[in-house]
């Protein structure tokens, strides 16, 4: 027989081990579902590998899916480390996508329209991520619904924008004007989308790492979200750090709409995101909150969409293995958890 | 009395966490009828062996018996089914629900349907038999903390425990509802129950106990036959090995006020208000604070460590007024605060430790300057603390939450008294703690009233008050009732104040 034990310590390697394991566990479980529909696993992962990973186009292209998660995963877990349960990056995405879609759209150099799309989609989306903190910190409104509400509103809103006023009426679809060719973001690599926006990326998630870890600022997160009573006890503002958090985490979401925008759609239309909101929850669980985590974590998610895709093509199973893919691995990630609290231990069979 | 055969005996009793073994070959056993005392220090292992009988742990080696029978216990299922019942240091109630509806989770009726009717009956019964009243309609959530004991009791025998084990119960107690405890307990007992019973406060377990079981670092290190006829320092040298005097408190030479309340009153926000309270400490002096918990030291506490306003009245710290009430405020006039609450208000359990011991001052110089941490300094600081106050941890990397109560409260207590505060609020000062750590925590309040700070310490342990206070102030009701000298003062003058029966003195 088996039971969990509390443990009071949780060994360092376990961080790494986690999400490894998760992952394994992930692939295990899904081989069924691409079994049941009839192809051969080990073809299936092996196309899908080679599609996201297997040469320097396709790694391009897993970054540039890459960039966006990052900045939900970095937003999701700065929140997180709060306990400021936001999970409206998806809506912050989006408002930030918007808001530089219509900066961009401005003539102006190309350099400052990018400095002014990064800012008002980060404003955009620290916006949006002020409601559900403020409801919550004044009203005690519960910030997992509130936060999740808004996407859909902010996802109408997006709608009735480029249905409407923004709506393209040459051709009658539903799309924004597109941005200035000056305002899109330089290509890094001639042939490749790899575009600026993703070593931005790249850059903010040690940034972010460092505000959690080195600055009074990452400290008061880090205590508001393990025990707010005692953060107030020794005098920290904990609704002003839930604020902060939220409009660090909004405005992270808010930069991936700008990367989308600046650097790969330049214009803004309805599925601009396939859910890179919802994806950052499960990097960030992935990453166990920390930034740095974020980025193999968001590279793994994106590498799951691109080869899902080539899959798909190759063996016939639905690219929408890649949903269940990532479901699978949160749920995975959530048992795994259970390890850095308990261990298993074996108690001899019964007398 | 001669003993029946035992109820229940653990013998060769081995559990180690990882290097630590948190027991050794301990053997135990308890009679029906017999109420065991168990001893030890903090961290000795006293609730560890009794997780291991109610089966949260296995042992790593060594048995159980049941009226000689071995049995093996592998959940808390098993132990109740084997007659065992556990009231642990922190209740396992379900707030919503019920105080009938907590009795009877888990427990179907005949037809599997729950018996509502059965158990009213067995919970009056239980009631008139043991004086543990409860009324069976009010949620968990109503209950004060000593009722919800009631219940964890009650629930026991309602599920027919014949051993009763009780992780100090009475660390969360008012001293008069400890009597009510203590009577419940006999009767019990008088019915051929056992009962093993901890704490550290030992002239309870002089006045409760048949026989006591001491350990040390997780093995026994001696028994006591008679507790009743046995002094309080001859078990406490049992418990550490040496001798622990109790520190002396030499006459104290006061100084200007360091810290005053005049006319403070609070709302009633949560808990009794503050009515009208005035006090003065001066430098180098200990004013206490005696009261029955609930009649308004928590909001005197919040008041003067800056967490709560009052609506009324002025306060000054070492001559400055009192503008903010705020936590950053009272501590840059110069209060240190040691709050009752160590693992919810105090600490944060499951970051470092070093990130606890500079909470309150991370904003600071010493912590950082322009928004960045100076993890050096913070880590220097934290080491330095350790070291002074013997804190035992692995390090300032350790999980603060991994300490044990003694050397959380050592923490605690040295992150305030590094920045040598003018004046020092404490609420319970040595709650849980066992004697060695009480005795170390009163030294440096001694040394810091030789060194003129100003302290207030507000408790409900009357004796400790009587050992460390100059004076005793009573608070009945949210008022200051009378202040006392303590060369004035006895427990039973003490004790009638607090019932609000005397006016001024
Ligand atoms: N789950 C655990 N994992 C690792 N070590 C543990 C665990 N539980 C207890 N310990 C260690 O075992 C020893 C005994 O702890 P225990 O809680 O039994 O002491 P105690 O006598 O009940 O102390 P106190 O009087 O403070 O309640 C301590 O060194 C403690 O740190
Ligand atoms: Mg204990």
């Amino acid at each position: 027989m088996f039971r969990l034990e509390v443990r009071t310590s949780t060994p360092a390697w376990f961080n790494l081990a986690l999400p490894l394991l998760a992952i394994g566990a992930t692939l295990i479980l899904c081989s069924g579902l691409i079994a049941l529909a009839g192809a051969g696993v080990l073809e299936a992962y092996g196309v899908m590998f080679t599609a996201s990973l297997g040469d320097s186009y396709a790694i391009t292209e897993t970054m540039v899916r890459a960039a966006p998660m990052i900045f939900t995963g970095l937003a999701v877990a700065v929140a997180f480390r709060a306990k400021f349960w936001n999970i409206g990056a998806e809506g912050q995405l989006l408002a930030g996508a918007v808001a530089s879609c219509f900066v961009g759209a401005i003539p102006m150099p190309g350099p400052l329209a990018m400095v002014l799309m990064a800012l008002a989609g980060a404003a955009a989306g620290a916006a949006v991520a002020l409601v559900p903190a403020t409801l919550r910190v004044k009203f005690k409104v519960d910030d997992v619904v509130s936060s999740l509400l808004l996407n859909s509103v902010i996802y109408y809103a997006l709608m009735a924008l480029i249905e409407g006023p923004w709506k393209d009426s040459f051709s009658g679809y539903p799309i924004s004007p597109p941005i200035e060719d000056s305002a899109n973001f330089p290509v890094l690599l001639e042939g490749t989308r790899l575009h600026l926006g993703v070593v931005v990326a790249l850059i903010a998630a040690p940034l972010i790492w460092f505000l959690i870890v080195r600055t009074t600022l990452g400290f008061r997160i880090r205590v508001t979200g393990e025990n707010p009573e005692a953060a107030r006890y020794g005098g920290i503002h904990v609704e002003r750090v839930l604020i902060s958090t939220a409009l660090l985490s909004g405005a992270l979401a808010g930069l991936a709409g700008v990367g989308e925008v600046g650097g790969v759609h330049f214009q803004v239309m309805s599925d601009i995101s396939p859910g890179y909101g919802y994806s950052g929850i499960v990097v960030a669980m992935l990453a166990r909150l920390n930034p740095l985590g974020v980025v193999p974590a968001a590279i793994f998610l994106a590498a799951v969409m691109t080869g899902a895709e080539a899959m798909s093509r190759a063996t016939g199973v639905p690219a929408f293995l890649s949903d269940v893919i990532q479901g699978t691995a949160l749920l995975a990630m959530l048992v795994a958890l259970l390890f850095t609290a308990y261990r298993i231990r074996r108690v001899g069979a019964a007398r | 009395m001669p003993l029946p055969a035992p109820l229940i005996e653990m013998r060769g009793i081995t559990k180690r966490f990882g290097a630590v073994k948190a027991n050794e070959a301990v053997d135990l056993s308890v009679a029906p009828g017999e109420i065991l005392g168990l001893l030890g220090e903090n961290g000795a292992g006293k609730t560890t062996l009794m997780n291991v009988l109610f089966g949260a742990y296995a042992p790593d080696a060594g048995e159980i018996l049941i009226q000689g029978q071995p049995v093996r216990i592998t959940s808390s299922a098993d132990a109740l089914a084997a007659g065992i019942g556990m009231v642990h240091q922190h209740f396992h109630l379900a707030p919503r629900l019920t105080v009938l509806e907590n009795l009877l989770i888990g427990i179907p009726g005949k037809t599997g349907r729950i018996d509502r009717a059965g158990g009213l009956a067995r919970l009056a019964e239980i009631g008139r038999q043991h004086g543990l009243t409860l009324d069976p309609n009010l949620p968990v959530s109503a209950l004060s903390v000593g009722e919800q004991q009631r219940l964890e009791i009650v629930k026991a025998l309602f599920r027919g425990a014949r051993l009763l084990i009780l992780d100090e119960p009475t660390a969360v107690l008012a001293p008069s509802e400890v009597d009510g405890l203590f009577s419940a307990l006999r009767s019990m007992a008088a019915q051929g129950l056992g009962i093993i019973f901890i704490s550290h406060k030992l002239n309870e377990v002089r006045a409760l106990t048949h026989r006591c079981t001491v350990l040390r670092h997780g093995r026994v290190a001696g028994r006591v036959d008679d507790p009743a006829n046995t002094t309080s320092s001859e078990m406490a040298t049992l418990m550490c090995g040496h001798e622990i005097v109790p520190p002396a408190r030499g006459p104290s030479t006061p100084g200007a006020a360091v810290l005053t309340l005049d006319g403070i009153s609070t709302s009633k926000h949560s808990g009794t208000p503050l009515r009208d309270v005035s006090l003065a400490v001066r430098a180098g002096e200990i004013l206490g604070i005696a009261g029955v918990s609930g009649n308004g030291q928590r909001a005197l506490a919040e008041v003067i460590s800056g967490t709560r306003v009052p609506d009324a009245g002025q306060m000054t710290i070492a001559g400055s007024k009192v503008s903010r009430f705020s936590p950053r405020e009272v501590q840059a006039l110069g209060l240190g605060r040691i709050p009752e609450d160590r693992m919810t208000t105090g600490l944060v359990t499951n970051l470092p430790l070093a990130d606890s011991m500079v909470l309150p001052r991370i904003g600071t110089a010493a912590f950082s300057s322009g928004g960045l941490l100076k993890p050096d300094a913070i880590r220097a600081f934290a080491e330095a603390q350790i070291n002074a106050y013997d804190i035992r941890c692995p390090g300032p990397m350790t999980r603060a939450g991994a300490l044990s109560g003694g050397n959380l409260q050592k923490a605690l207590l040295a992150r305030e008294l590094a920045f040598d505060p003018k004046v020092l609020v404490v609420s319970q000062p040595t709650r849980g703690l066992d004697i060695g750590a009480a005795r170390f925590i009163h030294e440096k309040f001694l040394d810091m009233r030789a060194k003129g700070c100003g302290i207030i310490v507000i408790g409900e342990d009357l004796e400790e008050l009587l050992v460390l206070c100059d004076r005793i102030a009573v608070m009945y009701e949210g008022r200051i009732v009378g202040t006392l000298d303590s060369a004035d003062a006895t427990v039973a003058r003490l004790g009638l104040m607090m019932t609000g029966a005397e006016g001024h003195s």
